[in-house]
């Protein structure tokens, strides 16, 4: 399935930079075969290059890996003898691709990296800590939302800078809501229930009040991070999840499907998420910045003025969030930081990240960029805005993308009635110790010594 | 040759099967604990790993059976002097074999899919409610299994269809001469002639049904509740999502292990099956 990405500009265009060289070999005289010729402009090419030129090879995935090349000619051209090779990872192939780099040794200058994946790269000591650097540039930390800057933040050292941020918030139906008779979005999870109940009242059988996709985790860990207690305990060495917090997470998010408000369903099991939403099959939708896009474009003009999004509710009054999105890293192994720190902190430029917003519709970090008024203004950016205030990392250690995985199964098991919440957080808790027993063993030898 | 692409690789996944190999000993050798069995115990101990080979069997005995049927069937039909169009019909079901895995997953999602799904849509004409083929944990591995049938069954009806051709005429004008019917041709000439070939066959589908990984992965990524996840599907999400390669390949070399017993026995017992 690892569809191979799509030829990166920066390899085309210095294929075309060597074209020359190929032409005078393979006139030559001498019979080489093609291959040959391919291979040795290839190599000419290389050559002039080294000398003079700094190339910072930077990974970049998805969508974000296509756009940003237009993004580094200006770049170029501000810092003349640096060239940006970019190269396109898909996203599902990507983290096995950056692991498998490492362990060849041969990891990039500069990458995209979601902000998750970060404390396990710190792990692999594959990241080059950026404290001195920020210090002194154009990049500053205060200016970023800080549940967002706190993700790049593993033991003392900054590790990466924000470059574009996610989080998930409401997407609801204003025309639904209000046939319900709701007249304010809710805030707390009190009204939140109440709204979900009138909803689902009135609604078709085959009607729901919300959709909470069973395979992703994403609105319940959302649900968790609001509550106090922290998802892991005795400094990230075993699981967290007996705690009353997210007991009371857990009970919360299955009593969605126990009352009937959600679907016991996968997003694959919705044949079109946003043609179901647009027909009302569902009010409520727990999901992140990428579909205000999808939404704008996929819905009919007469339902755009119907839907919005609001912050998410929390226990008691607004809640918090998670603190996702993706970073930029400099590799400890580059031989060429100077040129590739530059390079972040032209990305991280206020004006560039409003460019790169227009470009894909990802939300910025920083709040100076948030103040233009194109953002500013966007009626269905601004609950972000607001939710980006209140985002808090998950838990930072690198068995966290399983641990989170976990939390997915017991949390289906749940949700469809096999067990109970009882169960299911004993049973989280014993598979999290299980996956956390390295570490454990690793920090105790790391005390003893 | 053998050492270097057979030998040693196993060698190497059954040492590095018997460490903790993960993305800590990645970082530094130093963080590398030999542990013995205790991958396979962990593994013979989680209730995922048996739920995994459950899974990988009810695949292997209900889709074993009913791809070779389909693909005999076909190639009866085939065969059949009665049948017109055969080579269009010949390339027509061979189709699947050769299509990638993935584009056509989409469609049959869509043929699936529990509200507007085709499937659902015959079923309903016959007055059966409809079926959430995909997201009930009941019907995901069946759909997965017809899935698979539909996609493979063409390769073997090929190889059978050749078999097939391969049988002289003069037995079944003989078998007609002693006023056989045409049941008790298939059944005492064209199933004894073919024997040998539906045997290599079925030992090749089982062992290549063991290795359910690619129509899981594209339809219900190993679910819902995990009950489309295979042994190598598991495999997988150990070695290349975690990157605990320790775990990883104690799983494959028990479903090498599981693959060898299970194709050892099928030997054994096609070649009693020809000595009577």
């Amino acid at each position: 399935m690892t569809s191979a990405a799509g030829p990166p500009q920066g390899a085309s265009s210095a294929l075309a930079g060597g074209s020359e060289a190929v032409k005078r070999r393979a006139w030559g005289g001498i019979q080489l075969g093609l291959a040959l010729a391919v291979v040795a402009g290839l190599l000419a090419s290389c050559s002039p290059h080294a000398s003079n030129v700094t190339t910072v090879r930077f990974w970049a995935m998805g969508r974000e890996g296509e756009v940003v090349t237009a993004l580094v000619p200006e770049f170029e051209r501000a810092h003349p003898g640096v060239r940006v090779v970019v190269q396109q990872l898909p996203w599902t192939a990507a983290h096995e691709k950056l692991l498998t780099a490492f362990a060849g040794d041969s990891t990039p200058d500069i990458a995209q990296l979601g902000n998750t994946w970060i404390p396990e790269f710190v792990a692999l000591g594959a990241l080059s800590p950026l404290d001195a650097r920020i210090a002194g540039s154009t990049v500053d930390p205060k200016d970023y939302f800080s549940g967002i800057w706190d993700t790049n933040v593993v033991g003392e050292h900054v590790y990466g800078v924000p470059w574009y941020v996610d989080t998930r918030l409401l997407f609801y139906r204003r025309d639904l809501l209000e046939a319900a008779g709701i007249r304010d979005v809710p805030a707390s999870w009190t009204d939140w229930v109440k709204a979900l109940a009138a909803i689902k009242a009135r609604a078709a059988p085959d009607h729901y009040a919300i959709l909470l996709p069973l395979n992703e985790v994403e609105p319940l860990l959302a649900l968790a991070l609001q509550q106090d207690d922290p998802l892991l305990r005795d400094g990230d060495r075993y699981g967290n999840f007996e705690s009353q917090g997210f007991r009371r997470a857990l009970a919360f998010y299955v009593d969605m499907f126990r009352r009937g408000f959600a679907p016991p369903m996968t997003a694959s099991q919705m044949s079109n998420v946003w043609t179901e939403f647009g027909r009302g099959t569902f009010a409520f939708y727990i999901s992140g910045p990428w579909n205000i896009g999808e939404f704008e474009r996929r819905l009919p003009a007469e339902l755009q003025n119907t839907w919005a999004t609001a912050p998410l509710p929390g226990p008691s009054g607004p809640g918090a969030s998670i603190a996702g999105g993706s970073s930029l890293v400099v590799f400890h192994e580059s031989q060429v930081k100077d040129a590739a720190w530059q390079l972040v902190e032209y990305l991280s430029r206020p004006d560039i990240q409003l460019r790169f917003r227009e470009m894909t519709g990802d939300l910025p970090p920083r709040r100076s960029a948030w103040r233009d008024p194109a953002l500013a203004n966007d009626v269905h950016a601004r609950a972000f805005r607001d939710q980006l205030e209140r985002v808090k990392p998950a838990p930072k250690v690198p068995e966290w993308e399983r641990i989170a995985d976990e939390m997915r199964n017991v949390a289906e098991r749940a949700a469809r009635g096999q067990w109970t919440v009882d169960e299911a957080v004993r049973e989280l808790d014993v598979r999290t110790d299980r996956i956390l027993e390295k570490r454990r063993w690793l920090l105790a030898r790391a005390s003893r010594d | 040759m053998i050492g270097v692409f057979f030998v040693l690789p196993v060698v190497a996944a059954l040492a590095i099967s018997l460490t903790d190999f993960d993305i800590y000993a990645l970082a530094d050798l130093s963080n590398l604990r030999v542990v013995g069995l205790r991958n396979y115990v962990e593994l013979l101990e989680r209730p995922l790993f048996w739920k995994a080979l459950g899974n990988t069997f009810y695949f292997v005995a209900a889709g074993v059976p009913l791809s070779l049927g389909a693909s005999l069937g076909a190639a009866l039909l085939l065969n059949s002097k009665l049948a017109r169009f055969q080579p269009f019909f010949r390339t027509a079901l061979f189709a699947p074999v050769v299509t990638t895995v993935v584009a056509v997953a989409v469609i049959w999602r869509y043929l699936l899919g529990a509200r507007y799904g085709f499937l659902n849509y015959a079923l309903s004409s016959l007055g059966i409610a409809p079926i959430d083929w995909l997201g009930d944990p009941r019907f995901a591995m069946p759909a997965i299994i017809l899935f698979a049938v539909w996609k493979n069954f063409g390769y073997n009806m090929i190889i059978l269809l050749a078999g097939l051709q391969n049988i002289p005429n003069e037995l079944y004008e003989a078998a007609r001469i002693d006023g056989a019917s045409a049941f008790a041709r298939l059944r005492f000439v064209t199933l004894p002639m073919l024997a040998p070939m539906l045997s290599i066959v079925a030992i090749l589908t089982i062992a290549g049904y063991f290795q359910l990984f690619a129509e899981p992965y594209v339809m219900t990524q190993g679910g819902p509740l995990q009950s489309t996840l295979s042994v190598l599907y598991l495999m997988y999400e150990e070695g290349f999502k975690y990157w605990n390669l320790g775990s990883a390949s104690a799983v494959a070399f028990l479903l090498f292990l599981l693959i060898f017993a299970v194709t050892l026995l099928q030997t054994r017992a096609a070649r009693g099956g020809f000595a009577r």
